[in-house]
């Protein structure tokens, strides 16, 4: 049985290595594309959110590929997430497609019984060759983050974007190609060397630097963002993000104890004078987040989603108090579909302008001074 | 003490209880009027663009009860109104978007309804909000059950064939409506506060009505029956009003005497947009969507309607003459 999963950026790495090594025959879909998207949407319902779509449209992608069972995961509540696959399967079989969908529902979130879903489906191996495969794509995920990081960190800096993001593309395909747990390091360690050896942007030694918080698949995919961390490292910026895979897997399936992963479970109570109870998704999350970005003294803060997306529309509507209490400036971007790549280049570049005048105006971070123009912002 | 109470969102499904609540604790209730056009222009502006036409709706009522003479508003947090179900992100959030976006509010009562893992939860909310204002406890616990009546008795209005917005009328004891008779009786989906708000849903049920249409929604059937019929899909369905939703397309679906449903649904409704899916998918009757917002005319949903209505009548009579489908498969497609 040839399995194949939806994508959400760089964590198809770790996906693809654990269930090969669990001895699964793996299908990764085609990297997300506009055809990827052309043939969610004609398929999905219509105001359905847009990792929806892009998932529907990697498995029809990965189907024409000889993929005959998928892997998706559940939930209960209150985001949409938790009903993905049940709608994808009607949508699925009313195509005539014929397949195996293989539902992870996590119901407490824990990991013992999300190892016994994993057993269930029929794969016969030991409870050794299970810990290894999980410690090889446990240490793909920490790679890729710090791959990510890297890059957030160098962009920015250095003269030839191109090849930075060139330099950082090898070094996760060389993760995706290793089988060796203790090699993994080593391969980041020599894409850092590649990259604090290139020339600098003389002009750019102290970056802005933007967080970005938000909806997770739409922080992590980049074809849902519009490349949305690349235009800005391109732009010159240093993104901060801290939502990142070792952080969600530590969170939702370890409950935050790992120490050697990164955790959003202390940041978590920064939102409460602003939004004291969860709403689902990563509604909190954001909150928290951005309140984290401006006590970090932030320049800015990006807040991505996909268009309807019901908890962030609640941290939106929250964040236009955190601005103005907090002192960061805060601009909501929606994607779906429609979006086009030039009016976000010039939402960006307003974003940015409004900063740096800020930033030279007043030489100081003083919330009073600028409500005017991040109300105006905030409402785009 | 005077408490406002928004008609908006679970309005309509919970107000009797809210105010046996209110009354039993001697406090004075009083409601903001039924939607009008500046409630709703005011309700738009407040709030954010990205929000659901119904949560606007609900800033333009509590915009129109800051305005009055009131000493609280009651906005509860309603996360959870039965077990492992929810009802919807952005209902667990409200007290906070308001707060944050709304100055000079006056001071919310934002009860945190969640019975999702058990009652407890609740009574301990209850305990908490009467040692903040200085009420006994078990004064206020005994309230709440005595409130719970009042949500029997609506419902029990509403099983006799009247809407939520009717049934709230009967239960304080205005006159009952009149009962739309027509040849076509037509299910009709959506949440309470889509279809019982005259300017959200556009007039849906007294439109119908005029077409000579029999509007039958959720309430009017046994919930039981609903229950049962949404446990035939694969996986529970964790929305309340979705659940709801599916149970009452798959009983109706069986039922011989209605011609075709009618899903009224809010642009960028979350749990909307996958349970009208999920019910095409699995309903053979005419079944429609129909997506409203701010920006809807009421032209063009008569337009639809009557377009439905006649597809109805028209199928009714082919199939009397032949076995043709009168229609195809596009009706199916929206």
């Amino acid at each position: 049985m040839r399995i194949t999963f939806p994508h959400m950026g760089n964590s198809y790495i770790a996906i693809s290595s654990l269930l090969k090594e669990l001895g699964l025959d793996v299908v990764v879909p085609p990297p997300c594309s506009k055809r990827t998207l052309e043939l969610g949407i004609r398929y999905s319902p219509e105001f359905v959110c847009l990792p929806f779509k892009i998932n529907l449209g990697n498995y029809l992608e990965a189907m024409d590929q000889g993929a005959e069972a998928i892997l998706m995961a559940g939930g209960w509540g209150p985001c949409r997430f938790g009903y993905y696959a049940q709608v994808e399967r009607d949508i699925l079989q009313d195509l005539g497609r014929e397949f195996n969908m293989v539902i992870i529902e996590a119901p407490d979130s824990k990991l013992p019984s999300l190892l016994n879903q994993v057993r269930q489906m029929g794969i016969k191996t030991s409870w050794f060759q299970v810990w290894s495969a999980i410690r090889l794509a446990w240490e793909k995920l920490k790679a890729v983050d710090r791959l990510e990081a890297l890059q957030h960190y160098w962009l920015p800096r250095v003269a030839d974007k191109s090849r930075c993001e060139s330099m950082v593309d090898a070094g996760l395909k060389s993760v995706d190609g290793c089988g060796e747990l203790r090699e993994m390091a080593a391969l980041v360690d020599k894409v850092d060397r590649d990259l604090s050896g290139l020339g600098r942007d003389v002009d750019n030694n102290n970056p802005i630097r933007i967080g970005l918080a938000g909806e997770i698949y739409t922080l992590l995919e980049p074809f849902a963002n519009y490349y949305l961390e690349r235009q800005l490292g391109r732009m010159g910026v240093e993104v901060v993000r801290d939502v990142n895979l070792t952080q969600w897997v530590n969170d939702h399936l370890f409950g935050g104890v790992l120490p050697s992963a990164p955790s959003l479970h202390t940041t978590l109570p920064l939102a409460t004078p602003y939004l004291q109870y969860w709403v689902g998704g990563h509604g909190r999350e954001t909150v928290a987040s951005t309140v984290g970005y401006a006590r970090q003294k932030l320049d800015g803060v990006i807040q991505v989603a996909p268009l309807t997306c019901m908890p962030e529309i609640v941290a939106q509507s929250v964040l236009e108090k955190v601005q103005e209490e907090e002192g960061i400036p805060v601009m909501t971007m929606y994607f779906d579909e429609h979006a086009g790549e030039v009016g976000i280049i010039t939402r960006l570049e307003a974003f940015l302008d409004m900063i740096r005048w800020r930033k030279m105006k007043t030489g100081d971070t003083d919330a009073k001074n600028l409500s005017g123009s991040r109300r105006r912002l905030c409402q785009h | 003490m005077r408490v406002g109470i928004p008609r908006g969102l679970f309005f309509y499904h919970l107000y009797p209880q809210w105010k046996t609540f209110f009354n039993y604790l001697d406090w004075e209730v009083a409601t903001s009027p039924p939607t009008n056009k500046k409630m709703v222009e005011a309700g738009v502006m407040m709030a954010v663009s990205e929000a659901c036409f119904p949560v606007k709706v609900l800033y333009g009522h509590i915009l129109e009860l800051a305005g009055r003479e009131v000493d609280y508003i009651f906005m509860p947090r309603l996360v959870s109104i039965e077990r492992r179900s929810y009802i919807c992100p952005k209902f667990m959030g409200i007290p906070d978007m308001l707060r944050a976006q709304i100055q000079g509010l006056p001071p919310l009562i934002d009860l945190c309804i969640d019975v999702s893992r058990n009652e407890g939860d609740l009574y301990r909310e209850l305990d908490r909000w009467s040692k903040k204002m200085g009420l006994k406890s078990g004064r206020v616990r005994k309230a709440w059950n005595d409130s719970t009546r009042a949500t029997c008795e609506l419902e029990a209005i509403c099983r006799q064939g009247h809407t939520l917005g009717e049934g709230i009328g009967v239960w304080e004891g205005k006159p009952a409506a009149k009962r739309g008779t027509g040849d076509l009786t037509i299910g009709v989906l959506g949440h309470c506060y889509a279809l019982n708000d005259r300017l959200i849903s556009l007039g849906l049920f007294e439109r119908l009505r005029e077409m000579g249409a029999a509007a039958v929604t959720s309430e009017m059937l046994d919930p039981q029956l609903i229950e049962e019929a949404a446990a035939r899909l694969p996986k529970r369905v964790f929305w309340t009003v979705g659940r709801t939703m599916v149970g009452t397309a798959l009983l109706l679906d069986q039922n011989p005497g209605v011609d075709g449903m009618i899903y009224l649904t809010c642009f960028g409704c979350g749990p909307d947009s996958m349970m009208a899916k999920i019910i095409e998918h699995r309903v053979n009757k005419p079944f429609m969507l129909l997506t409203v917002d701010e920006h809807s005319g009421e032209a063009g949903v008569v337009t639809r309607l009557e377009a439905f209505c006649d597809m109805l009548r028209r199928k009714r009579r082919l199939e009397l003459a032949h076995n043709l489908s009168p229609y195809g498969e596009f009706l199916y497609s929206h």
